[in-house]
């Protein structure tokens, strides 16, 4: 028994497949014998990935079967979009548990092997996550939704792979120029500001509450003034970006000076050690922790403030003009494709500041691990 | 005021008052102490008499209210900012983002050694605690003990005649305890620097003392000073004598006065 509630959605997948005989074909108006390959597909799939022993076999045949299986049932979609019938998504539920089963038993893989425990930390959230992409494919093919609604993956892979030339002028001028160029001015002032801050208490009290209230000002409301200011081009946009990231790094930083403890104080004191000695050889190392927070914080907010800011006139050219003109022409598979791109550079943009904490903060208990 | 040639640290009617939310507390009164050359003294005390605090005096982290101090013939002040005095405190205090070499050149860096003379002074340190080997090692990655060393070292890199020591080995094994002991009196032969050591175990104090100072809180002041006659090579099984233990009762019964008026 227990041997089936481990496999149970290999079980449930072939207890999908049995009842999907009732509604075949697949698709209500085409020929019923493609169907047959994917039912013998998931059946082999589940007998196997329960009947085999190896785990490399048992992967083997769930990964084969549930991927050829969606493979076929998605190319039956060409040409009959909205027309899947019950029997579809019976198969496709099955097809979606042997991937899921197939996930379980990769997560349940301990190796002492470094490249073999790399490559499973990678191949499982990129299976979780071409298993969302295949299931929104299926459900916007099988549905027939409307393509203004919310296309399908494979529609804005395509126009992403046509448009590239479009995509890096925008990212040129949106990242590149606006967010990279307002983000190392709106950190390195912050932190600037910050140290001024500390070195004279009349500008802490004074400004720590000033900076609460401008970091709360709606970006909606600053970024046209910015665009009156400014001009069109991406000046504007850096502005916005700056006044988004100034507060943060401000402080954090502020609050991560003043994290050095008593005692590490106590005896820069007893070297008669100077305030920029102290400051340098403790308070800032000790800041650390506090400055990268900040950094990665406003690497998002950089991009969600120069992106938002195109919104208010820019020249023909930017994510953010392109997102608001493409979702006026209905061209929503642009529009997706453009939103990729802001996911992809958001996540590189993050993950290359995380590495760099990594490597300066090396020594704080929550990288080190203890 | 009559300072003698060799005295270190001369304290007159020595007291600090802090003002708390809850009124006054008497940290300090009325404190006349004499520290010579070359002497260990040790302070000790319950919780609250006041010997962290003037250890602290000494090293110009606490202001007194009232009386003198000075510091080789200084305020405590001039004699800090000479950088007079090494300070162990009651932790390591080592940075984290520091290897132990670098926490030991930290205050090489700070006073403008040159970049050979902190080299030398590294390796010279380093070994005087048995830390050699460890020097390309961050401070998490070794022990209590090993950290404290490596602290005791930072203290000793720079040429302080005075070092002041908050119970450095408060927070360790009574093991590792014994073995940082004998090795710090080692190392006082070898140096032959002034050692402050505030501790509250009596047989820490009476092994590694020439001078007790026993103190009493509320308010803290000095109830009796005791000179041990101990001979200055001190093997650990000294302890088991009867003149070690005839200063190691004198010294509990300075402590059990310092209680009595509170029963």
């Amino acid at each position: 028994m227990s041997i089936f509630l481990r496999n149970w959605q290999s079980v449930l997948a072939l207890a999908l497949v049995v009842t999907s005989f009732a509604f075949l074909p697949i698709v209500s108006s085409g020929a019923g014998g493609t169907s047959w390959p994917i039912v013998l597909l998931l059946v082999a799939g589940a007998v196997g990935g329960v009947a085999l022993g190896n785990t490399v076999a048992v992967s083997a045949v769930l990964f084969i079967a549930a991927h050829g299986a969606v493979w076929l049932l998605l190319s039956a979609l060409t040409d009959h979009a909205g027309r899947a019938t019950p029997s579809f998504w019976l198969l496709l539920a099955a097809s979606w548990l042997l991937a899921w089963r197939l996930v379980t038993v990769l997560s349940a893989i301990r190796t002492r092997d470094r490249r073999t425990d790399i490559l499973l930390r990678l191949f499982i959230p990129f299976l979780f996550g071409a298993w969302l992409l295949i299931l929104w494919e299926a459900i916007v093919g099988g549905a027939g939704i409307p393509f203004v609604l919310l296309p399908p993956p494979s529609a804005v892979a395509a126009r992403f792979a046509n448009s590239l030339p479009i995509l890096a002028a925008d990212v040129n001028q949106t990242i590149f120029k606006a967010v990279l160029f307002g983000y190392g001015v709106g950190c390195g002032a912050g932190f600037l500001a910050a140290i001024v801050a500390d070195r004279f208490t009349f500008m802490q009290r004074g400004l720590l509450p000033i900076g609460n209230l401008v970091s709360a000002l709606p970006i909606i409301g600053i970024a046209p003034i910015m665009v009156m200011w400014f001009g069109f081009d991406w000046q504007s946009k850096a502005a916005v970006v700056i006044i988004m990231t100034f507060f943060p790094m401000l402080v954090n930083t502020v609050t991560g000076l003043a994290a050095a403890g008593h005692m590490e104080r106590d005896l820069m004191r007893t070297y008669a050690s100077g305030y920029w000695q102290t400051l340098a050889k403790l308070r800032l190392p000790a800041a650390m922790p506090f400055i990268f927070n900040a950094l990665k914080i406003n690497s998002t907010l950089a991009l969600i403030g120069a992106i938002v800011a195109e919104f208010f006139g820019t020249p023909v050219v930017g994510m953010g003009f392109r997102i608001s003109t493409e979702v006026g022409r209905m061209n929503v598979d642009m529009v997706w494709a453009e939103i990729a791109v802001a996911a992809l550079a958001g996540s590189v943009f993050y993950g290359v500041v995380a590495l760099a904490e990594r490597a300066v903060t090396f020594w704080h208990p929550s990288i080190r691990g203890g | 005021m009559t300072a003698s040639q060799n005295s270190v640290v001369e304290a007159r009617g020595l007291g600090l008052t802090f003002d708390t939310g809850d009124g006054q507390v008497h940290a300090l009164s009325n404190v006349n102490l004499t520290i010579n050359k070359g002497e260990f003294v040790s302070f000790i005390g319950p919780s609250g008499c006041g010997k962290t605090t003037f250890l602290r005096v000494i090293a110009d982290l606490e202001q007194p209210t009232a009386g003198t101090i000075t510091v080789n013939g200084r305020s405590p002040r001039e004699a800090r900012e000479q950088r007079a005095y090494g300070y162990v405190f009651q932790a390591a205090g080592l940075f984290p983002w520091r290897t132990i070499e670098r926490n030991v050149a930290l205050p090489l860096e700070i006073m403008g050694y040159s970049k050979e003379e902190i080299g030398q002074r590294i390796h010279r340190t380093l070994e005087l605690v048995n830390l050699t080997g460890f020097e390309k090692k961050y401070p998490w990655q070794l022990s209590g003990g090993m950290q404290q060393r490596a602290s005791i070292a930072r203290a000793l890199a720079f040429d302080a005649d005075l070092l002041l020591m908050d119970e450095p080995f408060g927070a360790l094994d009574e093991i590792v305890r014994d073995h940082l002991n004998e090795q710090l009196l080692k190392l006082w032969a070898r140096t032959e620097k002034t050692i402050g050591f505030v501790t509250h175990s009596i047989p820490e104090a009476v092994y590694l003392s020439t001078k007790i100072v026993v103190m009493s809180p509320r308010p803290g002041r000095v109830t009796d000073v005791i000179e041990s006659d101990l001979p200055r090579e001190r093997p650990l099984d000294i302890r088991e004598t009867p003149e070690f233990l005839a200063i190691a009762a004198r010294v509990r019964d300075g402590l059990r006065a310092g209680h009595s008026y509170e029963d």
